[in-house]
């Protein structure tokens, strides 16, 4: 464990009964006391509190002093349309490979003069170099003395508004907001389908910001295993499972993050890697999708699980990229790969579970409706 | 209560072994959102995999702790796999096995000797 990084709140996690396992050259918490299905549970009823500052934190700066410029030079990198985006708004993004892959998947909010952004933290040194060797005129600035937190669910909204006037804001609004605790920069965001924000908070005050928010008996702590059960249940996206350089955001269902003004026929078409398959995949509909699937027994399907079109014979023709038992839904509930020809809500197709061909059928994402506030 | 070193308890009642996994090992494993029980009637060999449980970790299979038979199983869990958690040595059990010999019980851990194992 000696090589793993800590974050801010460790000893915080520690306190608080967290079980810390290595993630993402992190030691993080996995869960604390209460485990993994009533924090999950917890969260969708009242509110939850996430350590993600393993995630990257990186601002980006044009020479000019213009965030314009700032938005025009990493266009170059993702399918997305950042000039169109609004100052004190943010948006969801994926920087593609040569090959229409995806490389990471990232917040992108717009500062001002400047861009704020968040990147996975299994990618963010990769990010950061791709960043660095491909934006011209842009200095790029990894945020290293900031933590960064999410409070998530029906009461978060409640519970920040003792700190910071966040009543006002509304789904991927970002603003920079003075606290007690110093300035906060806070996105109404997050990625458990609930309501809630991302915050970042200056190092040395980030215990004390937390205890604060944990003082409110809405909020508990919720560790790295009730993050991707609340994920997979709103239907996103984990980088390394869903999504790699493997697939292009088309085929995973990511097209709605691709703004007219990027595709064919639009003001700025194309214009970032890969943008010849993305938008094949746009015009001609990709060759597989990921798709939602609600494995018909009791049985988990999970990542890795290879699908058949039918229970006997074949070869594969998918595979499951995420799945686990759905606390809030009650059911396992999976996500992968499938032919277009088998993407069809309803069709019924075989997940083989330790040998043998249970029964899934591909539902519509999310398995939870979330409760955004837009 | 007697032990093995894959955290099963095992329990004599009516001459049939009764058979779970221990506190502890609930406690590591997490929330247990899926267990599939084997057919009444099997013939068991020590340490076939015979249980199959899902927290919300992982996967992991149960082991027959003896060589037997499985004459009744826990059906309640498959309805209510949290009962594992919430009730390990008790209403928690997988199941039930005729075994030869219950002597061969005695090579297992007794209390003290697994509350040592487990450290």
């Amino acid at each position: 464990m000696s090589d793993l990084r800590r974050t801010a709140l460790y000893d915080l996690h520690v306190e608080l009964g967290g079980k810390m396992v290595p993630f993402a050259g992190y030691e993080m918490p996995v869960h604390y006391a209460a485990g993994v299905m009533k924090e999950h549970l917890h969260c969708r009823a009242r509110a939850g509190l996430f350590d993600v500052s393993h995630m990257g934190q990186v601002l980006v700066r044009a020479e000019s002093g213009d965030g314009a410029d700032a938005a025009q030079a990493l266009e170059a990198l993702v399918p997305v349309d950042l000039l169109g985006l609004k100052e004190g708004r943010q948006r969801y993004a994926m920087f593609t490979s040569e090959q229409g892959g995806i490389l990471d998947d990232l917040m992108v909010a717009n500062r001002g003069d400047h861009l704020f952004l968040v990147v996975n933290a299994t990618c963010k040194t990769a990010d950061i170099a791709h960043l660095r060797a491909h934006l011209r005129g842009c200095e790029i600035t990894e945020v290293t003395d900031r933590a960064l937190l999410a409070l998530q669910g029906p009461e978060a909204g409640r519970v920040l508004s003792a700190h910071v006037p966040v009543a006002g804001m509304r789904f991927m609004d970002v603003a920079v907001l003075e606290s007690d605790f110093g300035p906060l920069w806070v996105s109404r965001s997050g990625y458990t389908g609930e309501d809630g924000f991302e915050i970042s908070v200056a190092e040395p005050r980030a215990e004390a910001f937390c205890r604060a928010l944990l003082a409110d008996g809405a909020v508990a702590p919720i560790g790295l295993g009730a993050r991707d059960s609340l994920r997979l249940e709103a239907g996103l996206c984990l980088y390394g499972s869903d999504i790699d350089i493997t697939t292009s955001p088309v085929e995973a269902g990511l097209a709605w993050a691709i703004q007219k003004a990027r595709r064919g026929g639009g003001a700025r078409e194309g214009g970032f890697p890969g943008a010849a398959r993305v938008l094949k995949d746009l015009a001609d509909g990709p060759a597989r999708l990921r798709v939602g699937l609600a494995p018909q027994t009791r049985a988990p399907m999970r990542a890795g699980t290879p699908l058949f079109e039918a229970e006997i014979g074949g070869a594969p023709i998918g595979e499951v990229t995420s799945g686990a038992f759905g606390p809030t839904v009650e059911a396992p509930v999976s996500m992968g790969y499938v032919p277009a020809a088998l993407a069809a809500e309803g069709t019924v197709l075989f997940g083989d579970v330790r040998g043998r061909r249970l029964p899934a059928k591909v539902v519509r994402l999310p398995f939870k409706t979330a409760t955004y506030k837009r | 209560m007697k032990y093995t070193e894959e955290h099963e308890w095992l329990r004599v009642e009516d001459d049939l072994v009764v058979v779970g996994i221990t506190a502890h090992a609930a406690e590591q494993l997490g929330d247990v959102v899926f267990v599939e029980l084997p057919d009444v009637g099997t013939t068991v060999s020590k340490d076939d995999e015979i249980v199959v449980i899902e927290s919300v970790k992982a996967a992991s299979d149960i082991l027959a702790p003896l060589d037997g038979e499985i004459v009744e199983v826990n059906e309640a869990l498959v309805d209510a796999p949290g009962t594992v958690n919430e009730d390990p040595t008790g209403a928690g059990w997988f199941f039930k096995m005729k075994v030869e010999d219950l002597s061969a019980l005695d090579d297992l851990m007794d209390d003290a000797g697994y509350k040592d194992f487990i450290g």
